[in-house]
């Protein structure tokens, strides 16, 4: 027993399972995904084994060494600077080949090294035979298999850890061979060492592992499914529209009965605080209890399910054949490939899209992405939209409602994707001109999520932000509503003197000065517009006793709401400035006010054209 | 016979002679294994034909029309 704490470097491919071993091993909860570079910045976490203290830190994945890119850069600075007691290599055994060269490398360069060939599940259901003893014979490090995600192969690792800084082996041979010394040009040169060592990771591999003929039959079948001219783009929208419907149709019960039970407590709790004066009381119930009571409930089933549906298409690994069917549209747009994948985790928070386009190398198609983000709606604005399209835009109940809503939400996201590619191509061509770069996508195998797994993590990681939200910006708010409608300056509440001053400008982009004031209240998240577009028009209103969207759409048309004012809402819900968290995040990765004020601007002034265009198409035309 | 890996009809193999990439972009072709010698293989074109996937040491990637056409190959 020693007081020192260990480190040890997790290095390895991007995409290989990381972020897995790394949660299975210090019992952390980092985000994990199937494509390749969702890991931007080093993690640390620690765990303890057999008396021993160890820091995990998890580096960025990496093809290479070389340091291309920052996150090579920062993989390669920490390996070579020693800090580290033993550098774990992290190795997917369906890809051992490519995998192998990063482990030659990092021999190169470090001691010691022990190697985890993960995804030795993934191996056995492809008919691939591993032979681990050849390839640590070979290589002369411990090698240890494991299938992470299922926990096969941790305790193994931990004690080969564990043997490693206590008593490590003396380091192997240079496992690199220099090749000879005819080569003259610099990149005959790389050439050279690069087929030398590509030719050492073949020969290992080869040892290692034997593939049957056909091992990736049916990845190649889903990929012809899923990205062929005739079937790719149908099967997304299908997929996407399936998400949809599901999270609209399974929403709608666990929403009622929320809602049921929430503003049932309104009146006990209204007796319970029966001591305080009545002013204080309504403060307390009718603004932010009931403000908090319907973000959970109408937010929270919608956002609960998505995610989680979200999460396993991208843990299928169907995120990066979503940038595959779509890099053709972006390149024309004058935008990095990738976009399309921090385009896609903008639905589920702008906020992680916009820190994601980390993966994005280039400035100038980094900042593209950046600033069309929020050009998607996220999970957030998700249950403003249904609401929206359902109460106007889709009549009747049942099967076909839930399926005519789910078709008019995959249209918004249509229009979605079309704004952010007409707003790239215009960055493109003006502020930030310039030539696509080169770009690379791995398509990596398609995995079984874990199911229950993954649903149940997700539950519990969305009900829990969006109760966090409910108390830390819903509550606020809805007091802050509440004073503005009880306060009265010269007669007439606060919040009547701020629509009615928002309304010129309201009634020309077709929604009213209460819908617009409900949108700038809604800025520290998008999630509590409604609810306080509703407070608005209860605090001048009488109707009490509403539940579902069938009461919400009577409230709305009382206070003048026409199918126009339905149309021109979703689309500001669509594009209008992001929210608070985001705008902090655009700043902190843009490190500029100007790019910020920028991404602000850029969905305002696109939403208020297009509101401004549909309110003189309705009065030219009707 | 020698040509570019763009011109590869999906379906069929080849293999990398050389690359017209300099620098970074170079290393990075180089890295996820387009490696002269190396066996590649065109698997999959996206709905557009553009860009086309392609399997190479193990893995698959996708690369666009005017990064391919940047790898000389020779067919086998």
């Amino acid at each position: 027993m020693t007081d020192r704490t260990y480190t040890i470097a997790l290095a390895g491919n991007p995409n290989v399972g990381k972020s897995t071993l790394f949660n299975a091993l210090t019992h952390l909860h980092q985000h994990t995904g199937n494509w390749p570079g969702k890991t931007v910045a080093t993690a640390r976490g620690c765990f303890t084994y057999r008396g021993e203290q160890y820091t995990l830190v998890d580096l960025p994945g990496t093809y290479s060494l070389r340091a291309d890119s920052p996150e090579e850069e920062i993989a390669r600075d920490f390996i070579q600077s020693g800090a580290a007691d033993v550098t774990l290599v992290v190795a997917d055994a369906t890809c051992l080949e490519r995998n192998l060269n990063l482990v030659l490398q990092i021999m190169d360069s470090t001691h010691p090294v022990v190697l985890c060939v993960n995804l030795l599940d993934e191996a056995r259901k492809k008919g691939m035979i591993v032979d681990l003893t050849a390839l640590q014979d070979a290589l002369g490090v411990p090698v240890v298999g494991a299938a992470v995600r299922g926990g096969e192969g941790l305790d193994n690792l931990r004690e080969t850890l564990r043997q490693a800084v206590l008593h490590p082996l003396p380091p192997p041979q240079r496992p690199i061979p220099e090749p000879d010394g005819t080569c003259q040009l610099p990149e005959q040169r790389e050439d050279a060492r690069t087929a030398a060592l590509t030719a050492h990771a073949r020969s290992l591999a080869a040892l290692a592992i034997r593939v049957p003929e056909q091992a990736d039959r049916r990845d190649r079948r889903l990929d012809r499914l899923l990205t062929s001219r005739a079937t790719g783009i149908p099967a997304m929208l299908l997929l996407l529209g399936l998400v949809f419907w599901l999270t609209i149709a399974g929403a709608n019960v666990p929403s009622e009965l929320l809602s049921d039970l929430l503003l049932g407590f309104q009146e006990p709790l209204r007796a319970l605080l029966d001591f305080l004066p009545l002013s204080v009381q309504s403060a307390l119930v009718d603004g932010v209890y009931r403000t908090a009571a319907w973000v959970v409930s109408v937010m929270l089933p919608p956002m609960a399910i998505f995610f989680p549906l979200f999460t396993l298409l991208e843990d299928a690994g169907y995120l990066p054949r979503v940038a595959f069917n779509l890099d053709h549209a972006f390149r024309r747009a004058g935008a990095h490939g990738r976009q399309s994948l921090t385009m896609c985790m903008g639905l589920g928070c702008n906020a992680c899209g916009v820190m994601g386009c980390r993966i994005i190398d280039s400035p100038r198609e980094r900042l593209i992405a950046i600033l069309t983000n929020s050009f998607v709606p996220c999970n957030g604005r998700f249950p403003t939209l249904i609401a929206l399209l359902t109460m106007f835009f889709v009549t009747g109940s049942g099967l076909a409602a839930s399926l005519t809503s789910a078709a008019l939400l995959l249209g918004t996201i249509v229009l979605a994707v079309g704004m952010t590619l007409a707003v790239s191509k215009l960055l493109s061509h003006t502020v930030l001109k310039g030539a696509p770069s080169a770009f690379s996508l791995e398509l990596p195998p398609y995995r079984m999520p874990q199911v229950g797994k993954v649903l149940l993590r997700s539950l519990l990681d969305r009900t829990v932000f969006v109760l966090g939200r409910a108390v830390s910006v819903a509550a606020p708010a809805g007091l802050l509503i509440w004073l503005l409608g009880n306060i009265t300056v010269n007669g007439a509440p606060l919040l009547t003197a701020c629509a009615a001053f928002l309304d010129p400008l309201g009634s020309l982009m077709g929604l009213d000065g209460m819908i617009l004031l409900a949108f700038l209240l809604g800025f520290p998240a998008n999630e509590i517009v409604v609810p306080v577009l509703l407070m608005g028009y209860l605090a001048t209103g009488t109707l009490t006793g509403y539940t579902g969207l069938t009461e919400l759409k009577i409230l709305l048309i009382q206070n003048g709401w026409t199918m126009e004012t339905a149309l021109c809402a979703t689309i500001f819900m669509l594009f209008h400035f992001p929210c608070g968290t985001t705008t902090v995040t655009i700043y902190r990765e843009t490190g500029s006010l100007k790019w910020t004020l920028l991404a602000v601007l850029l969905p305002t002034l696109a939403g208020m054209a297009l509101c401004i265009g549909i309110h003189l198409a309705v009065i030219c035309f009707f | 016979m020698v040509s570019t890996l763009d011109q590869l009809p999906v379906g069929s193999s080849a293999t990398v002679s050389s690359l017209t990439f300099t620098g970074g972009k170079r290393r990075r072709m180089l890295d996820l294994g387009f490696v002269p010698g190396a066996a590649v293989s065109a698997l999959q074109a996206s709905p557009w034909g553009d860009p086309v996937a392609y399997g190479v040491s193990g893995a698959v990637i996708a690369l666009r029309r005017e990064d391919a056409a940047r790898i000389a190959i020779s067919g086998k």
